[in-house]
C-alpha cells in the first residue's frame, strides 16, 4: 500500500472540566489514521467519544473547559491541528476539511434560501463573484441529485424533504473540494430508504472527488457497505480497528462481536437477544440456541379489533378554505392476546398517529376500535377513563415522557393513585419498588429524579409505570428507537419477558424493520396514512407482496 | 458524575444560587430591607414616625452646624403681646382675663424639647426622615409584594386555562387580554382606582394587581401551549390523570421557575408604580407614608433647598430596586444553568 495518510490521530486524550473540580476523560489515548482517498468509519455507542474526536479535528470543542494532553497530536497533511491558531483553523475548515451533521433540519438556516447558503460558502472560501458562485451552486445541487436544481436553488429549507436537505448539506460540504469530509451520523435522522440513497451518494462523491471520508455512526451494519477501514470505540478507547472486510468477517474483540449480535437480524429470531455483557463476560458460548417461532393462528383470542380507523386533520388554505389531510385512512387489524402487531412505515406514514388515536390521545374521524365488544371511540371521556388503565403506551423519547419534577417514586405511584389501585400509599410504594426490581432497576432509584438515569434506564421506568396498571394492551411507540444498540437489546428482551409473564398484547410501532421482525407476530406496513400490507410477520418478510414493502426491505443496511 | 444524594430541581437551583457571590450580596441587602419592614410592621422600629421629634427641617447630623433659616423660629413659640390699657379697651375678652389666666394654669405650658438635628434630617413637621424611610419601606414593600402575588395568581390561572384548553376558551381570554392591554396603562390604573373608590393600601394593591397580570398571563400561556404537547403530559393523559391534575400537578411545577422570576420582576415594577401613583395622589393616603408619598412631599422642600428627604428616599429605594433586579437576574440564571455562558 503506497497510500499516504491524510489524517493521523496520535494518542489523542481529551478531558473535560465539569466544574467543582470534576473531570471527565472523554478520549483516553486514541490512535487512528485516515488514508487519502479512503473512507474510515468510526463506530461506537453514545459516550464512546466518537463525536468528540471529530469535533477535535474541526476545532469545535469549547475552549473554556477542554484540555488536550501534551502528547496528543492531530496531523493533517503533516501539520498538527492542535497547535494551529484560530485564524489558521478557520481558513482550513470548509476549505480542506468540512463536516456534515446529523440533523439537516437544524443545520440549515431556515430564513435563507438554500442557494444563498451555498453561495455564501463559495464566496467566502473561493473568492469568486456572486454570479459564478450561483452557477457553481447549481452544478453542485445537480451533482448531489436534487431534481430541477435551477429552480430548487431558490427554495427554503422547509420546502424540502429531510433527504433533500441532507443533500444540500452535502453540497455545501463539498463546495470547496475538501480533502476530508467528516460525516457525523449523516443518516440517523433519515428514513431507511433515504438513508440508502445518501450512502450511495457519499460513496459516489468519494470516488469522483477523490476525497477521504470520516464516517461516524452508531450502526455497525451500516458501514459495511461504505467503509474501507473501521474503528470501533467504547468509553473513549478503541476496542478494535482494521480493514472493513476482515473486521466484519472475523471480529476479534468481544465488544465488536456484541455490537454485531445485539442488533436484531432480519433473517434470524433468537429466543433472547444477546446483550453486550454476554460477550464482555465471556458467556458467548452459553447463549440460548434456537429460534423463536412467531405468528397468529385462527385459534388465538382477539382482544382488540380495529375497523376502518381514520384520522383527518383540517388545514386552512387561503382565506376561508379548508383542506383535509388524511393522517390515517381506513386501517383495520386484529390484535390477539399475548401477541404483538408490529406497525412499520417511514416518517409521515401515520403509524404513531394510529397508535395514539387508538388510545384516544387523538380524536378519530371514522372507524371503530372494539375492545370487549365495546367501541372505544364512541365512549364519553368519563366512560373511557377506566379503560386508560387497561390500554397504555410507552413513548419514544424516554427523556421527554417522564415529568422532570417528579421523583421516580411519584411517577410510579401516580397511576395507582389516579385509578385507586391499593388503599394506602404504603402499599403503592411497596408495589412500585417491586416493579422497579422487576425491570432491573436499583432500589435506590425510588427517590431519584429521571435526569439521573440513562436513556435505557428511563425507558425501564416508563415500562414500570405502565406495569403499575397491569394493562392488557401496550402501545410501544418507537420505544427502543432512541436507545443504543446494546440497550435496545436489553429493553426488547425485557418487553419479551414481560409479555410472556403477564400475557399482554403489544402494538409495536417502529421504523426499524429488523426490530419489528424480531418482536412481532404480525406486521402491518403503512405508507402515507394507508395500510399497504398486513400479514403474519414470517410470511411478510419472506414474501412481501406490495412493491412498497419490497422497497423497504431492500433498503435495510447489510442487505445489498 | 452523579453518585451524590438526589437533588430536586429546586435544591440544585438553590445550590447554584448560593455559589454566586453577587446573589449572596443581593440576598444580604434584601434581607436587611425585609427584616426592617417586618420590624416596623410590628412596631419595633419607626413606630413614632409621625411625631415631630426635631425642629422643622432639622439638619442631618453630619451637617448639624449648617445655618438653618428656620432654626431659631422653628420652635413656634406664640408671640407674646404686652397687655396695656389701650389694648384692654378694645379687647372684648378683657373682662374674662382673670378667668382665662386661671384656666390656663390647669394646662401648664410644656416646653416641647425638639432636636436641632436628626440622623438624616427632618421634614417640614420635624419628623425623622430615617424613620419615615423605614416605615415607608414597609408600606412600599408590602404593596409591591402583595400586588405582585395577586397579579401572578391572576395571570397564572388565566394563562394556564388559556394555554391548556386553547380553542374557544383561549380565544375568549386572548380577547380579554387584548382589550386590557389596548388601554394606556396609567389611564387604566386611574380608572380602576376610581372604580375601587376607597383609598388606602388595600386599594393600591388591588389596583396594581388587577392591571399588572398581563405580562404573567402572556408568559404562562405560551409555556402551557409548549408544555401541553410534551410527551410527559401525554403520558399523564394516557394513565388517566384529570385535566386539573395535568394543569397544576404536572405542568405547573415545570413552569413555576419562570413564574417566580416574573414575580420578582413585578415586585420591582409595582414598587415603582406605587411611587408614581402616590406622586400623582392616587396612591396610599397622605396620613400614611410610603416612598411614593415621601417623593411627593419633596417637591415643596426642594424649592427651599431641603434636599435630604429626596436623597434618602432615592438612595433607599434605588438600592432596593437595583438589588432586587440583580437578584431576579441571578435567580433566572440559577434556574436555567444552560443559558449562562461565562
Amino acid at each position: 500500500m503506497t497510500q499516504k495518510n491524510l489524517l493521523e490521530i496520535k494518542d489523542l486524550r481529551v478531558t473535560f472540566r465539569m466544574g467543582q473540580g470534576q473531570r471527565f476523560e472523554a478520549l483516553k489515548g486514541v490512535n487512528y489514521v485516515v488514508p487519502e482517498h479512503a473512507t474510515v468509519a468510526l463506530v461506537g455507542e453514545s459516550g464512546s467519544g466518537k463525536s468528540v474526536s471529530a469535533m477535535a479535528i474541526m476545532g469545535l470543542l469549547p475552549k473554556s473547559n477542554t484540555e488536550f494532553a501534551a502528547e496528543s497530536q492531530i496531523l493533517f497533511n503533516g501539520i498538527d491541528l492542535l497547535k494551529e491558531t484560530d485564524d489558521q483553523r478557520r481558513a482550513r475548515c470548509g476549505q480542506q476539511i468540512s463536516m456534515i451533521f446529523q440533523d439537516p433540519m437544524t443545520s440549515l438556516n431556515p430564513v435563507y434560501r438554500v442557494g444563498e447558503q451555498i453561495v455564501e460558502v463559495l464566496m467566502l472560501h473561493k473568492k469568486i463573484s456572486k454570479k459564478a458562485a450561483r452557477e457553481r451552486a447549481i452544478e453542485l445541487l445537480t451533482e448531489v441529485g436534487i431534481p430541477d436544481p435551477s429552480k430548487r436553488i431558490d427554495s427554503y429549507p422547509h420546502e424540502m424533504s429531510g433527504g433533500q436537505q441532507q443533500r444540500v448539506m452535502i453540497a455545501m460540504a463539498i463546495a470547496c473540494e475538501p480533502k476530508l469530509l467528516i460525516a457525523d451520523e449523516p443518516t440517523t435522522a433519515l428514513d431507511v430508504t433515504v438513508q440508502k440513497q445518501i450512502i450511495e451518494l457519499l460513496k459516489k462523491l468519494q470516488r469522483s472527488h477523490g476525497m477521504s471520508i470520516l464516517f461516524i455512526t452508531h450502526d455497525l451494519e451500516l458501514v459495511r457497505e461504505i467503509a474501507d477501514h473501521v474503528v470501533v470505540m467504547q468509553h473513549g478507547v478503541i476496542r478494535e480497528q482494521g480493514a472493513s472486510e476482515a473486521l466484519f468477517e472475523a471480529p476479534q474483540d468481544p465488544y465488536t462481536r456484541a455490537l454485531l449480535a445485539c442488533r436484531p437480524h432480519i433473517d434470524t429470531r433468537p429466543l433472547r437477544l444477546p446483550v453486550v455483557d454476554d460477550f464482555l463476560q465471556g458467556r458467548e458460548k452459553d447463549l440460548p440456541q434456537g429460534e423463536r417461532s412467531r405468528g397468529v393462528g385462527p385459534a388465538d383470542p382477539i382482544v382488540l379489533e380495529v375497523k376502518g380507523l381514520s384520522k383527518t386533520y383540517t388545514v386552512k388554505q387561503g382565506l376561508f378554505g379548508h383542506r383535509e389531510v388524511h393522517a390515517v385512512k381506513d386501517v383495520s387489524f386484529k390484535l390477539a392476546r399475548g401477541k404483538t402487531v408490529g406497525i412499520v412505515g417511514e416518517s409521515g406514514s401515520g403509524k404513531t398517529t394510529l397508535g395514539k388515536t387508538i388510545l384516544r390521545l387523538h380524536s378519530c374521524q371514522g372507524g371503530e376500535v372494539l375492545f370487549e365488544g365495546k367501541d372505544l371511540m364512541k365512549l364519553s371521556d368519563k366512560d373511557y377513563k377506566p379503560y386508560k388503565k387497561r390500554l397504555n403506551i410507552i413513548f419514544q423519547n424516554p427523556y421527554a415522557s417522564l415529568n422532570p419534577r417528579f421523583t421516580v417514586g411519584d411517577i410510579l405511584m401516580e397511576p395507582m393513585r389516579v385509578h385507586g389501585i391499593f388503599d394506602s400509599d404504603k402499599d403503592r410504594a411497596d408495589h412500585a419498588r417491586e416493579l422497579l426490581k422487576r425491570v432491573s432497576m436499583p432500589d435506590g432509584a425510588f427517590f431519584k429524579y429521571p435526569h439521573e438515569f440513562s436513556g435505557g434506564q428511563r425507558q425501564r421506568i416508563s415500562i414500570a409505570r405502565c406495569l403499575t396498571m397491569k394493562p392488557e394492551i401496550i402501545v410501544c411507540d418507537e420505544s427502543v428507537s432512541a436507545l443504543d444498540v446494546s440497550v435496545q437489546a436489553q429493553v426488547l428482551n425485557l418487553l419479551q419477558e414481560l409479555q410472556e409473564e403477564y400475557g399482554m398484547s403489544y402494538l409495536f410501532i417502529s421504523h426499524d424493520l429488523s426490530v419489528v421482525k424480531y418482536i412481532s407476530d404480525e406486521v402491518l406496513v403503512m405508507n402515507q396514512g394507508q395500510m399497504v400490507e398486513y400479514a403474519n410477520s414470517d410470511q411478510l418478510y419472506r414474501d412481501p407482496q406490495h412493491p412498497y414493502t419490497q422497497k423497504l426491505l431492500a433498503a435495510i443496511p447489510g442487505r445489498g | 458524575m452523579s453518585q451524590q444524594a438526589s437533588q430536586s430541581f429546586w435544591q440544585a437551583a438553590g445550590k447554584r444560587l448560593w455559589r454566586d457571590n453577587l446573589a449572596k450580596f443581593c440576598m444580604a441587602i434584601l434581607a436587611i430591607y425585609f427584616v426592617l419592614a417586618l420590624a416596623s410592621k410590628f412596631g419595633l422600629v419607626a413606630a413614632d414616625w409621625n411625631k415631630g421629634v426635631g425642629v422643622s427641617f432639622a439638619n442631618p447630623n453630619f451637617m448639624a452646624d449648617e445655618p438653618n433659616p428656620f432654626g431659631k423660629n422653628s420652635q413656634m413659640k406664640p408671640e407674646s403681646v404686652p397687655m396695656d390699657d389701650a389694648t384692654r379697651a378694645v379687647d372684648p375678652l378683657a373682662s374674662y382675663e382673670a378667668q382665662i389666666e386661671e384656666a390656663a394654669k390647669a394646662y401648664p405650658a410644656v416646653e416641647e424639647k425638639r432636636a436641632w438635628s436628626l440622623p438624616l434630617g427632618g421634614d417640614k413637621w420635624g419628623r425623622d426622615v430615617l424613620a419615615k424611610a423605614i416605615k415607608g419601606g414597609e408600606v412600599s414593600i408590602t404593596v409591591g409584594v402583595l400586588a405582585a402575588l395577586l397579579a401572578v395568581t391572576i395571570g397564572t390561572i388565566l394563562g394556564a386555562i388559556s394555554g391548556y384548553f386553547g380553542r374557544v376558551i383561549g380565544d375568549v381570554l386572548e380577547w380579554f387580554y387584548s382589550i386590557f392591554t389596548a388601554m394606556p396603562y396609567f389611564l387604566l390604573v386611574l380608572a380602576i382606582a376610581g372604580a375601587v373608590g376607597t383609598k388606602g393600601i388595600a386599594a393600591v394593591i388591588i389596583v396594581l394587581g388587577l392591571t399588572g397580570w398581563t405580562s404573567v398571563y402572556r408568559l404562562v400561556r405560551a409555556e402551557y401551549i409548549k408544555q401541553r404537547g410534551r410527551e410527559y403530559v401525554q403520558a399523564a393523559d394516557a394513565i388517566g390523570a384529570s385535566q386539573s391534575r395535568m394543569m397544576f400537578v404536572h405542568i405547573l411545577p415545570n413552569v413555576s421557575h419562570l413564574i417566580l422570576v416574573q414575580l420578582s420582576q413585578l415586585v420591582i415594577d409595582f414598587i415603582k408604580a406605587e411611587v408614581v401613583l402616590s406622586f400623582l395622589g392616587f396612591g396610599v393616603p397622605l396620613d400614611s407614608i410610603s416612598w411614593g408619598v415621601m417623593i411627593n412631599e419633596v417637591t415643596v422642600e426642594l424649592v427651599l433647598g431641603k434636599w435630604w428627604q429626596l436623597a434618602t428616599v432615592a438612595i433607599v429605594m434605588s438600592t432596593f430596586v437595583v438589588c432586587f433586579g440583580l437578584f431576579t437576574d441571578v435567580l433566572r440564571d440559577a434556574f436555567d444553568p444552560k443559558a449562562t455562558r461565562r
